[in-house]
């Protein structure tokens, strides 16, 4: 039963990321988010107590909710990006790439950092592994924040099984809601300086 | 009381104050006085020891303990409060007299507090997390002197989160190293994620170009103040791994790294100096350089200390300062810093063009200026290990002169008689030249700083001695 969840949300997790990375209605970018905060919280509360946890998934939302004071309308993609390999076939090619690299490495990693599941050194390195893809192939400082929150999530799974002070874990949803901020932040100013 | 309140929680507090001020002139003021006092503090009040001021006793404590975590603060990092909240002053004084925006003032404020919490927290896993937090913080100091989110303000706040996961991963792992030191698979994952994690957050080659990026789309000063905290911050948190664990100390594989990074990063940063075409680039590759300094200053270890390294660090604060602050006046009367547009600037600000070519020879090393003793005294100590290190440095070196030497000849071109009365105001020209002579007399008495520099290694209980 533990290992059928486990693929769910192993399942949901990746299918997220790749909707988040396909994604140019930021609607359907901050939905995407949503979910793959889902997917932490479930891969982090198989290490931590589920009290800890949900901390993961509420500051998740939290960050889906600041991010939300993006205009509604907005559009992620915009001409900035498109020296870039833009076309979805490419974008899920790479995820693929991503998906089949990380689960390469991520028996001998788990090993190394001495976690007993390797579905969660997987998932955690394949949102790492996301994140430097879609920091790669943008500029747009939106979808910086985006891959960089994909980063962390990642990293947060990871470390949640050889660390479980709640201190720590209290400021790392600081830098997720600080990162949030930052972003909206340099939206509104950009609007600002576009407009005047 | 505890030490913490006065050094990091005073100075956060109050520059959520000055955030809602509006007067630029009051805030600057403000800011001024207030790491004045700091900065007389740290040199006046001593840690642990029972005061009585008029029958009042009084007694500051070393530690704050914060939801089981502790900030020790003791009177060995007061001298590094000194120096914190000095070069703050001495910012806050190039703000007021370049007139520029007053809302660095806070931003700035709550950084170094962060900042100082990194350096002081216990168990120092802790740090980064604090670290990242002076970073974002960071973000709106930049965006704040720039016109659009440009990309290096976003390559900044990329790498520089980079750096977290590493540090804190090998944080974890260097506990398990401190209890099996035997076990050397554990020790080359450590050390491999610790180097991993250094390499973003001191912007070390090829992770550093966000640094001309970030230095071409801000204000001169607000850049300023980023490369000067984040590598010196960054340079000491460094030193703290190397104090903690002897394995690291005591590695010849950390001697090579440390040579290699400190020699790719002055090189480069003096060969691209010498192309460069826009004065803040020409900042920023300079800047690189510095930090490549303190790489080859801190390898330098064994009988000579940290010392090397914490002698640069004064020399050098005043002249980023200054050659930022020479920039900004220039910069507010220009449309760039590219040389297209200084042309000829030299007659109309002669105060600002000086400044900028002493503080460029500062960084090259010319003698009687301030960057001249710690260069010679680099150079002497290299060229005993390696004399091609020297002739490295020295191909380096050159490059920057070149950039220093294309910079005064251009502020010199086309050079016309009509306007010889200089355009900055009474107290920028005081300031200017008070800067310049500063420069002179710290390359002719480089033991002013010593009463300081001498104190600031006895933070490490190994690497200071």
């Amino acid at each position: 039963m533990q290992i059928a969840l486990d693929v769910i949300f192993l399942i949901v997790t990746i299918g997220s990321s790749i909707s988040l990375f396909l994604g140019r209605n930021w609607k359907q970018v901050l939905i995407s988010l949503g979910v793959q905060y889902f997917g932490v919280f479930w891969f982090v509360q198989l290490s931590w107590p589920l009290s800890l946890a949900i901390i993961k998934l509420i500051s998740g939302l939290i960050v889906c909710v600041i991010l939300a004071f993006y205009s509604e309308e907005y559009e992620v993609l915009t001409a900035q990006d498109t020296s870039w390999p833009q076309g979805n076939v490419f974008k899920i090619f790479s995820a693929g790439l991503i998906v089949t690299s990380t689960l390469a490495i991520s028996r001998q990693a788990s090993f190394w950092i001495g976690i007993s599941n390797p579905i969660v050194m997987w998932i955690g390195l394949y949102l790492i592994g996301m994140g430097i893809h879609q920091l790669g192939i943008t500029a747009q400082s939106e979808r910086v924040i985006i891959a960089l929150l994909t980063l962390i999530s990642g990293f947060e799974i990871i470390y949640a099984n050889v660390e479980t002070s709640s201190l720590v874990a209290a400021l790392l949803v600081t830098i997720n809601i600080g990162l949030a901020i930052v972003g909206v932040y340099l939206h509104l100013m950009d609007q600002r300086d576009g407009s005047q | 009381m505890t030490s913490s309140i006065i050094w990091i929680f005073l100075p956060a507090i109050f520059a959520i104050i000055l955030w809602f001020i509006p007067s630029r002139k009051l805030t600057i003021l403000l800011g001024i006085g207030l790491s004045a006092i700091l900065a007389l503090l740290a040199w006046l009040l001593p840690i642990d020891t029972l005061l009585n001021i008029s029958g009042l006793s009084l007694k500051i404590s070393s530690a704050t303990t914060i939801l089981g975590r502790q900030l020790i603060l003791e009177s060995n990092n007061q001298p590094l409060m000194i120096f914190l909240y000095l070069s703050l002053l001495i910012w806050y004084i190039c703000i007021l007299v370049t007139d520029t925006y007053h809302k660095l003032v806070p931003y700035s404020l709550i950084i170094v507090a962060l900042l100082i919490s990194a350096i002081v927290v216990k168990p120092f896993l802790y740090a980064s997390l604090l670290i990242q937090v002076s970073i974002l913080i960071s973000i709106p100091l930049l965006r704040n002197s720039s016109s659009s989110t440009g990309r290096g303000i976003i390559r900044f706040l990329a790498f520089q989160t980079f750096s977290l996961p590493f540090i804190l991963l090998s944080g974890w792992l260097l506990t398990g190293v401190a209890v099996s030191p035997e076990d050397l698979s554990l020790t080359n994952q450590a050390s491999i994620l610790l180097g991993l994690g250094f390499i973003f957050l001191l912007s070390i080659f090829p992770f550093n170009n966000w640094i001309p990026l970030l230095a071409e789309e801000v204000h001169p000063l607000s850049s300023a103040f980023i490369l000067w905290i984040f590598p010196t911050i960054g340079l000491l948190f460094g030193c703290y791994f190397l104090d903690s664990y002897a394995w690291i100390r005591d590695s010849s594989q950390l001697s090579n790294i440390l040579e290699y990074a400190g020699l790719i990063m002055v090189v480069m940063g003096g060969l691209w100096a010498a192309f460069q075409k826009n004065l803040k680039r020409m900042f920023a590759y300079a800047m690189i350089m510095e930090t490549g300094y303190s790489l080859l200053a801190i390898n330098l270890r064994g009988s000579l200390g940290m010392q090397p390294f914490f002698n640069y660090l004064i020399p050098r604060t005043i002249t980023i300062f200054l050659w930022t602050s020479a920039l900004s006046i220039l910069i507010n009367k220009i449309p760039s810093a590219n040389f297209t547009d200084i042309k000829s600037l030299a007659v109309k600000y002669p105060y600002s063009s000086a400044t900028i070519i002493f503080s460029q020879f500062s960084f090259v090393g010319l003698p009687l200026l301030a960057g001249f003793p710690n260069q010679i005294f680099l150079w002497e100590q290299l060229n005993r290990i390696s004399p091609s290190i020297t002739i490295l440095m020295l191909i380096a070196i050159t490059g920057l002169a070149m950039g220093a030497i294309r910079t005064l000849a251009v502020l010199l071109l086309s050079y016309k008689q009509e306007s010889l009365i200089p355009s900055e105001s009474s107290v920028q020209k005081i300031f200017l030249m008070v800067g310049i002579l500063l420069l002179v007399i710290l390359g002719l008495f480089p033991s002013l700083t010593d009463p300081l520099t001498t104190k600031l290694p006895l933070m490490f209980s190994h690497l200071g001695r």
